[in-house]
């Protein structure tokens, strides 16, 4: 196990490693003056030889590279020069909002897209497993930003019964959730269901049958827990689409994460916070993958065994 | 997944697995087809028919609702926007858009993503266990994030954003390619060309390539509905096609600041794109689980 936990450490380090290095490659290639294009056109010339020091864009390319990964390494992605302040201190304060949403999100699309599944895996081919497949086709479907629009207009305008944005009561959660869930939740039912139709005529499972175990028992603890296995993989990458659609949800409904500060920095070409949360979000992103990974060889012996 | 699960056509006297194999998923093939067809003839004559002007602004016909009449006399079926436009025009307009920035950046992804699966998987070596760590690397990234990052950089035109996502969605099409490429490359019609004589560029693209066309195919109709998503996201944040090319996402952020008084302008656009996803969905799933039932984790 030591050797799998390590092996998939390396990993990790080796993936934020190439989003680092992807990041200081596309900020080199796009055409012009990387200064110039990080202050925008209405900088002065004291700025952008500031920033052309602080990037060392003086040095050789190597020389640059290795100043950009001495900076990462001490999470120094300087000044904010829009809100005068560190820009990973700026990310970081956003970031109990942002996993708040998320959190909340994952956890509704677990609790309704998973019995979803198992009902539409155990009633497979009738009306009930049509009517949640279009459902989860339709979820995966619906652009989110609109989603969110419609039910700003259903929900806030309309009704009047929820508030359209910001945050600080539960009430503010409903929809921001409701519109981050969605997409998850159909690729979770989708998931759930194929996993269990899998194992269903598994033999171990036939075996569950004929000892006389209840049919719930035989589905929860021996069918189910089965398919999960390959699931969690699956909901671990995925989880990416999650925090990535936790930009648009934040921009839609004005709430305070990671994803909203970054589309404000990018319109204010404040490149520094825009590094820091890409690079933020990309690091929860593998961090709960490194974890995923670590469950699966946990619950399947035979992955941890594989690479040996 | 069986491969009748989601067929319309399914009685509840199962039939033989036999003679549906052959025909999985035909009605839900034909559904798929007809949006599609329906969708890309509008978006190719529509903007014919009904007039578009980007800087046309018509102050008396603003904020009209669906079915009025406006100044000139003509009917707005879909009611006008902010600046008084026909939004059916404008939607007409950014179905053009939509779907050729959905089929350009499909023919760059795919390029990209054929070429290096052909590499990786042919030669293998170091030279594939570079090609696909790189695109582990990049799985491993939120690819909206790295769209965003580079649709920042580069600025907001209809170019960028097929850059920025064939960038982002290359690598399904370089696994389905290696995947195929690695299985064909050890087949004996390749080992007997190769030993009438034939070169390697001849194997790769008479042999090997063809193999590929068909996953590569599904793979395609799988993504071009999240490519189409994803544009008209980005698009909607600002960092898509400009606001003189009003993609769907671009009609639906702007209507975002008139919810009070003009519902249509947001709704009506995103049920256009969410119907034509939907059915791409339902094409490309049917497609996969008839043409290549073992791409069914996509």
């Amino acid at each position: 196990m030591a050797a799998y936990v390590l092996r998939r450490l390396f990993f990790s380090v080796f993936v934020l490693w190439g989003a680092v290095t992807i990041i200081f490659v596309v900020l080199r290639l796009v055409p012009g003056d990387p200064a110039y294009i990080m202050l925008g056109p209405d900088a002065d010339q004291a700025q952008v030889a500031a920033l052309r020091a602080q990037l060392g864009l003086d040095h050789s390319l190597i020389q640059q590279y290795a100043t950009y990964l001495s900076n990462v390494v001490r999470l120094d992605f300087g000044q904010s020069f829009r809100l005068n302040a560190d820009s990973m201190s700026l990310v970081l304060q956003r970031v109990p909002a942002t996993v708040q949403l998320a959190s909340t999100a994952l956890l509704v699309s677990l609790l309704i897209g998973l019995p979803l599944g198992v009902v539409a895996a155990l009633r497979a081919n009738t009306w009930i497993d049509r009517g949640i497949s279009v459902f989860s086709l339709l979820g995966q479907s619906t652009p989110s930003f609109w989603l969110g629009i419609v039910m700003i207009l259903l929900f806030a305008r309309g009704l009047q019964v929820l508030p359209s944005s910001g945050s600080g009561s539960w009430a503010h959660l409903v929809l921001p959730t409701i519109t981050l869930a969605l997409p998850f939740l159909a690729i979770l039912v989708r998931l759930t269901r194929s996993g269990l139709l899998e194992v269903v005529h598994e033999g171990y499972v036939q075996t569950a049958r004929a000892k006389g175990l209840l049919e719930s028992t035989v589905i929860l603890s021996h069918a189910l827990r089965n398919a999960l296995i390959p699931i969690v993989t699956v909901v671990g990458l995925q989880f990416g689409a999650l925090l990535g659609g936790t930009v648009i949800v934040e921009t839609v409904f004005a709430w305070p994460g990671v994803g909203r500060l970054l589309i404000d920095s990018i319109g204010r070409r404040d490149y520094g916070v825009v590094q820091a949360s890409i690079l933020l979000v990309a690091t929860i992103f593998v961090g709960i993958n490194l974890l995923v990974d670590l469950i699966y060889g946990f619950l399947d012996p035979r992955v941890r065994l594989a690479g040996d | 997944m069986t491969s009748t699960d989601l067929d319309l056509t399914t009685t509840a006297v199962p039939r033989p697995a036999t003679s549906t194999r052959g025909r999985a998923g035909s009605a839900r093939i034909r559904f798929g087809l007809a949006v599609i067809i329906v969708y890309v003839v509008a978006a190719a004559i529509g903007p014919w028919l009904v007039r578009f002007d980007p800087v046309a602004t018509r102050t008396q016909d603003r904020l009209k609702p669906p079915g009025s009449r406006l100044s000139d006399g003509s009917l707005a079926i879909l009611g006008t926007d902010q600046v008084g436009q026909d939004l059916l025009a404008q939607m007409l307009q950014g179905a053009r858009i939509s779907i050729a920035v959905g089929l350009a950046t499909l023919l760059l992804a795919g390029t990209i993503g054929v070429t290096v699966g052909l590499a990786a998987g042919y030669f293998g070596g170091w030279l594939d266990s570079v090609l696909m760590r790189l695109a582990d690397i990049q799985l491993a990234f939120p690819s909206i994030l790295l769209a965003i990052f580079i649709a920042a950089l580069l600025g907001p035109s209809v170019v960028n954003v097929v850059i920025v996502l064939a960038v982002s969605n290359w690598v399904t099409f370089a696994r389905v390619t290696r995947g195929q490429a690695l299985t064909t490359r050890r087949r004996e019609f390749v080992d007997a060309s190769r030993t009438l004589g034939a070169g390697t560029w001849r194997l790769i693209r008479r042999c090997v390539l063809p193999a590929c066309i068909a996953p590569v195919l599904v793979v395609a109709t799988v993504e071009i509905g999240h490519v189409i998503l994803a544009e008209a996201s980005l698009s909607f944040l600002g960092l898509g096609t400009p606001a003189s090319t009003p993609s769907w996402g671009v009609t639906i952020a702007n209507g975002r600041n008139y919810l009070a008084d003009a519902w249509w302008i947001s709704t009506v656009p995103g049920i256009a794109l969410a119907f034509l996803v939907v059915s791409l969905g339902v094409l490309g799933d049917a497609l996969r689980d008839r043409y290549d039932p073992r791409l069914r984790s996509l």
